[in-house]
């Protein structure tokens, strides 16, 4: 069943860059997609964390929410690399607790914290994350913050 | 023409702020907080450089192209800093600490 919807989106994705629709080169494609299924699932790296459809419904609301905060951040960073004041940077190294029960609920919220500027994350353990941020209030920010709150609900306990 | 518009402002605006992130790199005191200066390019710079880009190609595959582009690189991206981050924790780089709990060190 998986292995079959992963053939699907790989074939139009496959359409989709190549641009040709003549069946030599048509043929040639379902070739191609055949061979990666097959040696995907010989290899049988299936899973919910390497494929994970299950996120596909909450994806686009993430989405937005994550391109909002990274817009925000990018804009909080931008000042303070023009700012005169010299107490706009100071960095600091800090440990949050993970909120999320699952790897790939981690994972996606550190990227997370990566992907928005000024909080890079260093480390990751079982139950919290070792954040790099920027300044004191950034790292506040990230415990009260709006990525505090939204993230657990917006990311997805598979 | 509107389009027109629009894409030139964002690719301008995509040039700025990649251009202010570098202005980061070399105001920013140590390796960390420079990263927080690069992340602005991977982010906001990129964004608005291929948002620009696909609203010069119009509805076609190009324009699918550069969302895949945009896509990829916002998954590849904080695998890589972080990775960078990782590395330099663990090979015992020591973050600058801020001012406010380091007073008169350096």
């Amino acid at each position: 069943m998986m292995t079959s919807l992963y053939g699907a989106i790989l074939f139009l994705l496959w359409l989709l860059l190549s641009g040709h629709y003549d069946p030599l080169l048509m043929g040639l494609g379902i070739a191609s997609v055949g061979l990666t299924v097959y040696l995907a699932h010989r290899m049988d790296i299936f899973d919910h964390e390497s494929f994970p459809v299950q996120l596909t419904s909450r994806l686009p609301a993430f989405l937005v929410f994550i391109l909002r905060e990274i817009v925000k951040s990018n804009i909080d960073v931008l000042k303070r690399i023009l700012s005169r004041d010299p107490n706009a940077v100071s960095p600091r190294l800090e440990e949050f607790p993970l909120p999320q029960k699952t790897d790939l609920g981690r994972v996606i919220y550190a990227n997370a914290i990566t992907l928005t500027p000024g909080t890079v994350s260093v480390e990751l353990t079982k139950d919290s994350v070792i954040v790099h941020a920027l300044a004191k209030d950034i790292a506040d920010d990230l415990f009260t913050g709006e990525m505090a709150r939204a993230i657990p609900d917006k990311v997805v306990e598979p | 023409m509107v389009l027109d518009i629009l894409s030139w402002v964002c690719l301008v605006a995509g040039g700025l702020v990649g251009v202010v992130g570098a202005v980061g790199i070399h105001r920013f005191p140590d390796f960390f907080s420079r990263q927080h200066a690069t992340g602005t390019t991977d982010t906001l710079c990129a964004l608005l450089i291929l948002l620009g880009l696909g609203l010069q190609a119009g509805l076609s595959l190009a324009a699918f192209k550069v969302a895949l582009i945009f896509l990829f690189l916002f998954i590849t991206s904080p695998a890589a800093t972080h990775a960078l981050a990782s590395a330099a924790v663990h090979s015992g780089l020591d973050p600058k600490r801020g001012r406010t709990d380091s007073e008169g060190q350096s």
